[in-house]
């Protein structure tokens, strides 16, 4: 007996379906957070080459593995130095509350690492609670003023983010609300479109007079990182080299974002483990390992991740989606005088679930994260949310030794790209590391 | 991404000053391209029936006499050559075409930078200052010239990606900005005969012009399609045996100056570079305006 | 205005001599330690960024053309360029005054968000892009995508303007004597009322300029680019 066979197609499945019958709909894009969804090779096809016959592991706890890293030694008379190479990637007050901007600073404060302002300028609550912090220069130059200048440890200079590469930063009219619309000089309640250039300098030459002139405004004392999306990595980075940049900052295609069209966040910029390899060749080619320093970003999760981005040649990484997600983005509850209550039925009512929310662009977090209401901000307690992005970094962190001390280093830093293999043919050759259990790179000829 | 310089001297006596006057212009532009530098400068035109050729070895040295020797051997015509290290001039009376080709096949380690009856071209890595200390810049004399440094964006750093790019006789270009669709352009032009030597954004656009010149435009005409067909941020700065003429895109992001007194008239990206000019705080300085071309002839 | 003969700076930079570093070092941190707040600089030959990062009521006269960023991020100084400007002058300024005797280079006075740019010249494209609340005033033309994305502030124009003034304009307003050649998305033409005229007044002689207010027009957003709005048919 024969029952109904349903058969998907794959170039017209569910979800391209729903897509187009959004279209139809709305005549509009779609918008949504948090970054690339669509399976892209990342670090989980790479593994490591730990201690064997020829290499010899360290004792977990007993014999040390250094995590310190020193950011922006190029120019700047006081570089950042952190107790580990973690740190918190730029984000808006816009995209996310006040009390969300002040959990981050404080959990960075707590285990020695910096945090970074997004395109909605710098926040009291950030400054005061963030004992380092990156003071993003974005093309809108939203509330973007000397004296911050001047109050912050370090400028990040942003010509892109992964997400969006070419494209400016983006929140809507509910999200707009006073303050913000203050701090943005922006009218409330406006969808507001930031440039996707900046006002005053275009291209790599007019670069070098920008970072100067930021340079004089802070007497050469603060590093100047520039931060790109990940497109043409390998000549990015070496034009951001040659324009006088202290750190590089490298943004993949799974990096977030609080609001951006679809379209753009699954088809513009390239995998965060291709973008690296190429970084780091660009600063191998030009001599730089070492005097430019390189932090990776875009779908950074876990201990591992870490360990293999450094490995790959990285000095540090920066987390957003995951910093996030530790403060309980998707997760079904919040937390309330130290007891979780269910928030199912709020994703419900944005017509999504737990798990599957990317929701931030609404306002209507149900966590109260990626929100400016006044009612949801109250579910993320500073306090409980610092607590949990702390152990969150701090676990990160003992990930990552763990795996250094396997593999028989003293400090983290020592990971080199040959302690790792791949998976796939694919993120062998995005990575430049060969196939597990082969000597082949594709691309590449036999390794020796 | 880049620096630009342009000098055309309008009094005569001034003419031996050239090289003099333009090596501070182009240094000044270091900042702006330290990778490489290019000059194109235009001389006193050699006598009728004959053509110069600038060539260059790159890195590894050539015996320039041994290789003239073989171009005598080859041609009936008379020829002769002026060395400096790695570049030489080469003077034909045969038909530069033919010794072109030849040169292509019996010395392929040597790259010909242009053809003309009175352009020079100078092109290495390396900066600016030292290559205008190898190559005697201050020495030269001329009408005028179009100069480069270079920051490499997305082709390598070789001295042929170098600019100036050169084509036809005494035409050549440079060009600071970068162009959206030279792949476009180049598959456009291949098919019909135009050959290209680098995968550079520059030549897409100098080959263009060239193609428009074959086709019977003048410069300005060239110019004036190039507008619609040629897609980026430019400021496009391009010389012939008779004219110096500079244009910029409807954005205008990319900067230019130009500094014009009687005896001369000087173009570079920032005004930096002009500073030191003889009388420049008497002279008229503006910025070209975006799409209007401003030429000046000898 | 009254003709002052000229007091003797204080304390004089010589640019072919003294580095940038120098200058800009003095003017951050010893100018006001020495009581200094009257300081000449001779000789800039195009250099860029000279007295960017000013927090201070200093009165610095530079004689000659800049480069890029004179007065970049100024905060409460007043400083004055007899001669020309190159890109971005008194970018980002926060408060106080900066005069360009000559001509500016585009992005003038770019995502300012107080204080009086004064240029007696012309400016280039995107003259006040992004601009945040300053005030600039123009005696010459300005170029294309002046007022780009101005999100408050004035703009006034004693000469032309050309292609797409004001696109994407939010709440800055525009005011302009002679002709646009275009205006930009959501810009559009409105009537001159008493305060506009008495705002132009008051600018125009901040500015040391004595046009009639009267000859001059407005420019403001229509805001139909606010909100997304599926049936609008916005271009995008």
């Amino acid at each position: 007996m024969s029952g109904v066979k349903l058969e998907e197609s794959a170039g017209f499945d569910r979800h391209t379906i729903d897509y187009i019958q959004r279209a139809a709909a709305t005549g509009l894009y779609e918008i949504r957070g948090l970054g690339a969804k669509r399976r892209v090779p990342n670090f989980d096809d790479l593994l490591f080459l730990a201690a064997s016959l020829s290499r010899y592991p360290l004792e977990g706890y007993r014999e040390r593995c250094a995590t310190k890293t020193v950011l922006g030694t190029r120019f700047a008379s006081k570089p950042i130095e952190l107790a580990i190479p973690i740190t918190v990637a730029g984000m808006s007050f816009g995209a996310l509350s006040a009390r969300v901007k002040d959990a981050l600073g404080r959990a960075a404060t707590e285990v020695g690492t910096s945090t970074t302002t997004g395109d909605g300028g710098m926040t009291a609550e950030e400054r005061a609670s963030s004992k380092t912090l990156v003071y993003q220069c974005l093309p809108s130059r939203y509330g973007f003023n000397p004296d911050d200048v001047r109050r912050a440890d370090a400028i990040e200079i942003v010509i892109g983010q992964g997400a969006k590469p070419g494209g400016g930063g983006m929140l809507l009219g509910q999200k707009v609300n006073p303050r913000v619309a203050r701090m943005r000089t922006l009218p409330e309640g406006v969808d507001q479109r930031s440039a996707s250039r900046h006002p005053d300098w275009t291209g790599p030459d007019d670069l070098v007079i920008k970072i100067k002139e930021l340079r004089e405004i802070t007497d050469w004392e603060k590093p100047i990182y520039v931060k790109v999306g990940a497109t043409r990595v390998f000549n990015d980075v070496k034009l951001a080299v040659h324009a006088g940049a202290d750190v590089v900052v490298v943004d993949g295609m799974q990096g977030g974002t609080a609001a951006t069209q679809t379209v753009f966040i699954e088809n513009v910029g390239i995998p965060t483990l291709a973008a690296l390899r190429q970084a780091v060749d660009a600063l191998d080619d030009l001599n730089m390992r070492g005097t430019v320093q390189l932090v990776i970003s875009g779908g950074i999760r876990s201990g591992a991740d870490v360990a293999k981005a450094l490995a790959m040649g990285a000095d540090a990484v920066a987390i957003g989606q995951g910093v996030l997600v530790a403060l309980g983005c998707n997760s079904d509850t919040y937390i309330t005088d130290g007891n979780h209550v269910s928030a199912r039925d709020d994703y419900a009512a944005l017509g999504t679930a737990p798990g599957f929310c990317h929701h931030c662009h609404t306002g209507r977090c149900p966590v109260g994260v990626t929100t400016q209401d006044p009612q949801l901000e109250l579910r993320l307690d500073p306090g409980v949310g610092a607590k949990r992005l702390r152990n969150y970094l701090k676990t990160l962190n003992m990930e990552l030794t763990t795996i250094a001390r396997a593999c028989g280093k003293q400090d983290v830093h020592h990971l080199e790209k040959e302690d790792l293999v791949a998976l796939t043919v694919e993120s062998a050759a995005m990575a430049g590391v060969p196939l597990a259990g082969t000597s082949w790179i594709p691309g590449q000829g036999t390794a020796p | 991404m880049c620096g630009i310089v342009g000098l055309l001297v309008k009094t005569p006596s001034l003419r031996h000053q050239l090289g003099a006057l333009m090596v501070p212009m182009l240094t000044g532009m270091t900042e702006r391209g330290p990778d490489s530098a290019g000059l194109a400068v235009y001389t006193a035109p050699v006598s009728e029936g004959r053509h110069k050729l600038s060539l260059y070895s790159g890195e590894h040295a050539v015996d320039w006499s041994e290789l003239l020797g073989r171009v005598r051997r080859a041609f009936a015509e008379a020829h002769e050559i002026a060395p400096h290290g790695n570049q030489a001039v080469l003077t034909t009376a045969a038909d530069p075409d033919h010794v072109v080709s030849w040169l292509k096949r019996n010395a392929p380690g040597v790259a010909v930078l242009s053809v003309g009856h009175s352009i020079d071209l100078y092109k290495d890595v390396g900066a600016p200052a030292d290559i205008a200390r190898r190559y005697q810049f201050s020495e030269l004399s001329g009408t005028h010239l179009v100069g480069h440094t270079r920051m490499a964006t997305e082709s390598a750093v070789t001295p042929a990606h170098a600019h100036p790019f050169t084509a036809g006789r005494d035409f050549c270009l440079v060009h600071n900005g970068s162009l959206s669709n030279p792949h476009l352009v180049r598959k456009h032009l291949e098919p019909l005969g135009i050959e290209f030597e680098t995968d550079n954004d520059t030549e897409a656009a100098c080959r263009f012009f060239e193609w428009r010149l074959r086709e019977g435009d003048d410069l300005e005409q060239a110019v004036e399609r190039g507008f619609s067909q040629l897609d980026g941020f430019f400021t496009f700065l391009m010389g012939t045996d008779q004219e110096l003429l500079i244009v910029r895109d409807a954005f205008a992001c990319k900067p230019a100056v130009v500094a014009e007194t009687d005896d001369y008239v000087a173009i570079a990206s920032e005004f930096r570079s002009l500073a030191h000019l003889p009388d420049i705080g008497q002279a008229s300085l503006f910025e070209p305006k975006p799409e209007e071309i401003y030429s000046w002839r000898i | 205005m009254a003709n002052l003969k000229p007091v003797p700076s204080a304390r004089e930079f010589d640019l072919s001599r003294d580095s940038l570093r120098q200058l800009n070092l003095y003017l951050h941190k010893h100018a006001v330690e020495e009581g200094i707040s009257r300081i000449g600089v001779r000789n800039p030959d195009g250099a860029h960024s000279i007295a960017c990062g000013l927090d201070a009521e200093l009165d610095v006269q530079i004689h000659g053309h800049v480069g890029y960023y004179v007065a970049g991020m100024n905060q409460h100084a007043s400083v004055t360029i007899h001669g020309n400007a190159g890109p971005g002058a008194a970018e980002n300024m926060m408060s106080g005054r900066v005069h360009v005797k000559g001509f500016a280079s585009t992005s003038a006075g770019a995502s300012a968000h107080g204080g009086l740019l004064v240029i007696d010249g012309d400016s280039s494209l995107r003259c006040g892009i992004s601009l945040k609340g300053a005030d600039i005033v123009v005696g010459g033309s300005v170029g294309s995508f002046s007022a780009f994305m101005a999100q408050a502030g004035r703009l006034v124009i004693c000469g032309d303007a050309e292609d797409a003034l004001g696109d994407s304009l939010y709440e800055a307003v525009i005011y302009v004597r002679g002709q646009v050649r275009s205006l930009g998305a959501d810009a559009r033409f409105e009537p001159m009322t008493d305060t506009d005229r008495a705002a132009v007044k008051g600018l125009l002689s901040l500015a040391g300029r004595s046009e009639d207010p009267g000859t001059f027009k407005r420019v403001a957003s229509a805001k139909s680019l606010y909100h997304w709005h599926a049936d609008a048919n916005q271009e995008y």
